[in-house]
């Protein structure tokens, strides 16, 4: 059946079979697709379902309970796993200036990164926290449900060819010293230094279905919760402010809030335009 | 006439100015809602949509995640993201991959907007030096909404409007004064 003859069918009866197959997932494998934002879901499901010349996603149900392997092909599809380094540098800066200067007034830090993909930010972040004299006494958590994307974190191994977007990100982002002092190039990879893994942990964790996860000081969760449904988005943060201390630092993405959520009264705004707000102390 | 509810719009290289002369062309209090798909370098500000609300025709505002989509307003997809409609006629944003080397694609506004507006919508591709938005325009189309392209001819640059009359599924070609007026037609 040609693409456009299956988009052109009534659009009800693909929302219930996109409904299935999202309760299927949920009820035999515990992933917990069903409050993510509509619209995306149904473009990844209607491309994988093309790429296997299915015709329906009917089809594309039996097949994800039946071939684990074209589960972990949904799986993938449906994970959020485009990042880079230093994406949106004024972001870095601002922890750099607004939130470090707090963090260094504690003994020892735990930081999580909530939803890491591929880890881009992760060593972002841990360089900055290098550079700031901090990452000796910090524990880093890095997370995601998507196990494939979580062996690529831990790698820490990127494509040569991103390394001068990423060299551009980092000296906008208020980095110190040459961006090359943490990688060794080989062939078309850039490896960054092992010694930034020291103090992280990678960790399978599923924001959807897991519960809190540690007193940290500071969550990064970034362009994550855009891909939820607004109660969704409202679960997540409360999972996110109870993971928090008092005083703890949420960083989010440059389109994600917490105005109009559950958790609102919480926390204060540190800086609106880079999204990082702070829970209360009271 | 079928009342349509919401017009998609597509542009890239050129796309600012195409977009103001059009916005010029559109009647005080135009009424039917305007989504714009613009390619834009990833670092730019949001100043187009300052600057075409500044031309004072129609409220112009970058689209933000979850926002409902309000008669009297046009909206623009912020940098670096990708806009979509959900069928409760909110916008979502995603960080995808770049589709058609574009974020935000044109393509994928139009398929979400065909998906939630069917036959009420309209669809119109400016000016651009790329690919993006024939698939969008090919889906409005069999979902029975009305699609335009800007006449390559007179357009800053020609391979956009190309690709999508292409297709065989634009309706019409228009100057960019001609899609003003026929907007304004519309909306009664």
């Amino acid at each position: 059946m040609a693409n456009s003859e299956y988009l052109n069918r009534d659009d009800s009866i693909l929302q219930l079979e996109m409904d299935l197959l999202l309760e299927a997932v949920f009820k035999q494998y515990g992933y917990d697709f069903r409050d993510y934002n509509k619209a995306h879901v149904k473009r990844r499901l209607v491309y994988r379902m093309h790429q296997l010349n299915l015709e329906s996603l009917s089809e594309l149900q039996h097949k994800v309970l039946y071939q684990p392997q074209i589960l972990s092909l949904v799986l993938k599809d449906l994970s959020i796993n485009v990042t880079e380094m230093y994406r949106d540098p004024a972001f870095y800066s601002c922890l750099r200036k607004e939130v470090i200067p707090i963090l260094r007034t504690y003994p020892f830090l735990r930081i999580w990164h909530a939803g890491c993909a591929t880890g881009e930010e992760v060593y972002s972040f841990a360089i900055l926290l290098k550079e700031e004299g901090l990452y000796d006494r910090a524990q880093i958590y890095a997370t995601d449900f998507n196990t494939e994307v979580l062996e690529t974190a831990k790698k820490g191994i990127y494509p040569i060819s991103k390394i001068k977007a990423y060299t551009l990100n980092y000296q906008d982002a208020g980095g110190k010293n040459s961006f090359s002092d943490f990688y060794t190039a080989r062939y078309d990879a850039a490896l960054f230094d092992p010694v930034l893994k020291k103090n992280i942990v990678f960790a399978e964790h599923n924001l959807v279905t897991d519960s809190v996860f540690a007193e940290t000081h500071l969550i990064i969760c970034r362009n994550v919760l855009i891909y939820f449904n607004r109660s969704l988005q409202n679960k997540v943060l409360e999972l996110f402010k109870d993971s928090l201390i008092k005083g703890g630092f949420l960083g989010l993405g440059s389109k994600e809030n917490i105005m109009f959520s559950t958790v609102q009264d919480q926390f204060s705004i540190t800086n609106p335009n880079e999204k990082i707000f702070q829970k209360k102390i009271l | 006439m079928k009342a349509y509810e919401a017009i998609v719009i597509g542009s890239s290289a050129g796309g600012l100015h195409a977009l103001k002369t059009l916005f010029k062309g559109l009647k005080p209090g135009f009424n039917i809602p305007i989504i714009i798909a613009q390619h834009l370098s990833p670092h730019s500000e949001n100043y187009m949509a300052q600057f075409l609300d500044q031309l004072n025709t129609i409220k112009v505002k970058e689209a933000d995640e979850r926002e409902k989509i309000k008669a009297g307003y046009a909206y623009i997809a912020p940098p670096n993201f990708h806009l979509l409609i959900e069928n409760d006629r909110t916008f979502s944003l995603t960080v995808e991959e770049k589709v058609n080397y574009a974020r935000p694609s044109i393509d994928i506004l139009f398929e979400t907007a065909a998906d939630v507006f069917h036959q009420k919508l309209i669809g119109i591709i400016l000016t651009g030096a790329n690919h993006d938005g024939a698939n969008g325009i090919k889906k409005i189309q069999l979902f029975g909404g009305f699609t335009i392209a800007q006449n390559p001819g007179s357009a800053e640059s020609d391979a956009m409007p190309k690709a999508a009359i292409k297709t065989g599924n634009v309706l019409k070609i228009m100057e960019l004064d001609e899609i003003a007026d026929f907007l304004n037609s519309l909306d009664s």
